[in-house]
């Protein structure tokens, strides 16, 4: 067993896990955060994916064990009280999913793709970037979309932060 | 996945040590380990996490000479501005390893203790004549990869780096499995001091391998025009559902267009 201790959406949390406990078992079944999917064995449909000290990575891929001591982030973790994040806004807006099952995992990765690319995106840049998440329904073009209108958004903020910094 | 006992080392000494325990594994990036312990291809009895030890961590780039440490990242290999100054194909080749997960977690030296046929670091490494260092000593990228998932390293054998001079020219080129990402062939063309060096992976039966035509034409004029009219024989290489290996062959010499290509660019 181990004894593991991880910051989740900045709750502290601790709890003594079997060895062999993958990360996206412990944030579903230990801590109730079912937001998280599991959507495939072979680390290749991205449904699971979360941020580890601030970085987009397979939690079906991560021990739980080697996640300890680190800060997670979830999909449950990204909207502010009742205000979505702007990524999730833009999916609802750009009507970015149909059966939601990848959802997560998109909203995650595209966070994290966003936040690496402050100069912005564009659309070969953001279907390359989802090389590692899959959809089943969609066809991706309306994911893509709200990735890049999200991106708009995010930078737009960003500016008018800096403006008022300035 | 079978029960399992988790280690974090401290150090590269500790990780040694802790590796005699049963029958341990490293842990590294875990983007091929923990896929395989999943599926119950690998059921070692016990982990030792490496990805803690500071000591194998980080690119370092004197001069042309480049250190990159064993559990460095892909992504961290893809963004490393000093090594994109002198070697932008490394990085180039980091940056279409899999997802931006996978890049985030994955390692070089997980990648090349793995020596996945159709892993992309092998080509880079066997091109560029790199030196494998390991906590016992130091294997020249010509001993080291000696076959299918196999490679000189030893029981308990960690890879703490990979070092290599940085050559004048480099480029690499793979042509991805459209579902896998992995290299269905790849081609890593070096112009040094030694002259050309081409490594493909990705293709061959047993792994990465040195391609002498187009090394010849290439060490002739290194432009992609040289290779119009070569070939390369079939045998020796990978047939499977994904390809044929006279399709492969093919490949073989129109990666190495593009490799050169991009290596002029
Ligand atoms: C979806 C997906 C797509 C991928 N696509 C590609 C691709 O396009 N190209 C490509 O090249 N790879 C690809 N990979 C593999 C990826 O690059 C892995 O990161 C890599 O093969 C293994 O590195 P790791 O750090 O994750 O090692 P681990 O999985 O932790 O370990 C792999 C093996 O190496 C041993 N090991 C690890 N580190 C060391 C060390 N320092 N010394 C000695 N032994 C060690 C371990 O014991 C284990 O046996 C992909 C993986 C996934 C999941
Ligand atoms: S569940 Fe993690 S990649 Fe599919
Ligand atoms: S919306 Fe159904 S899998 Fe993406």
């Amino acid at each position: 067993m181990s004894d593991v201790s991880l910051t989740v959406n900045g709750r502290k949390v601790s709890a003594s896990v079997e060895d062999r406990t993958l990360l996206v078992h412990f944030l579903r079944e230990n801590l109730g955060l079912t937001g998280t999917h599991v959507g495939c064995d072979t680390s290749q449909c991205g449904a699971c994916v979360v941020h580890v000290d601030g970085k987009a990575v397979k939690s079906c891929t991560m021990l739980a064990a080697q996640a300890s001591g680190s800060t997670v982030v979830t999909i449950e973790g990204l909207a502010d009280g009742a205000d979505l994040h702007p990524v999730q806004a833009a999916f609802k807006e750009n009507h970015g999913l149909q059966c939601g099952f990848c959802t997560p995992g998109m909203i995650m990765s595209a966070t994290d793709m966003i936040n690496r690319h402050p100069q912005g995106l564009d659309e070969a840049t953001v279907r390359a970037e989802l090389e590692g998440n899959i959809c089943r329904c969609t066809g991706y073009h309306n994911i893509v979309k709200a990735i890049l209108a999200a991106s708009e958004e995010m930078s737009k903020a960003g500016k008018g932060k800096a403006k008022k910094a300035a | 996945m079978y029960s399992v006992n988790y280690h974090r080392a401290s150090s590269v000494a500790d990780a040694a040590k802790l590796s005699k325990k049963g029958d341990a594994k490293f842990l590294s990036g875990g983007m091929t380990l923990i896929p395989a312990m999943k599926t119950r291809l690998a059921a070692p009895s016990d982990l030792v996490d490496l990805t803690y030890i500071a000591e194998l961590k980080g690119i370092t780039v004197s001069g042309k000479t480049v250190t990159i440490g064993g559990a460095t990242t892909h992504a961290e290999v893809a963004a490393n501005a000093k090594l994109k100054s002198v070697c932008p194909a490394i990085c180039h080749l980091a940056a279409h390893i899999g997802d931006p997960h996978v890049r985030h977690r994955g390692t070089i030296g997980g990648s090349i203790a793995n020596n996945d046929p159709a892993a992309d670091y092998p080509a880079a490494l066997l091109a560029l004549s790199a030196t494998i260092v390991t906590n016992k000593r130091e294997i020249s990228a010509d001993k080291y990869f000696t076959g299918l998932f196999e490679t000189a390293l030893k029981e308990g054998e960690i890879v703490t780096g990979v070092t290599f001079t940085a050559p004048a020219k480099a480029g690499y080129s793979k042509f991805p499995n459209p579902a896998s990402r992995y290299a269905m062939t790849g081609v890593f063309v070096a112009k040094g001091k030694d002259g050309v060096r081409v490594a493909v992976t990705g293709a061959g039966e047993d792994g990465v391998f040195r391609s002498k035509p187009i090394e010849a034409a290439l060490a002739k004029k290194f432009d992609a025009a040289a290779l119009e009219g070569v070939s390369v024989p079939s045998a020796g290489l990978m047939s499977d559902l994904h390809a044929s290996a006279e399709y492969r062959a093919n490949l073989v010499v129109v990666m190495a267009k593009r490799a050169v290509a991009a290596a002029n660019a």
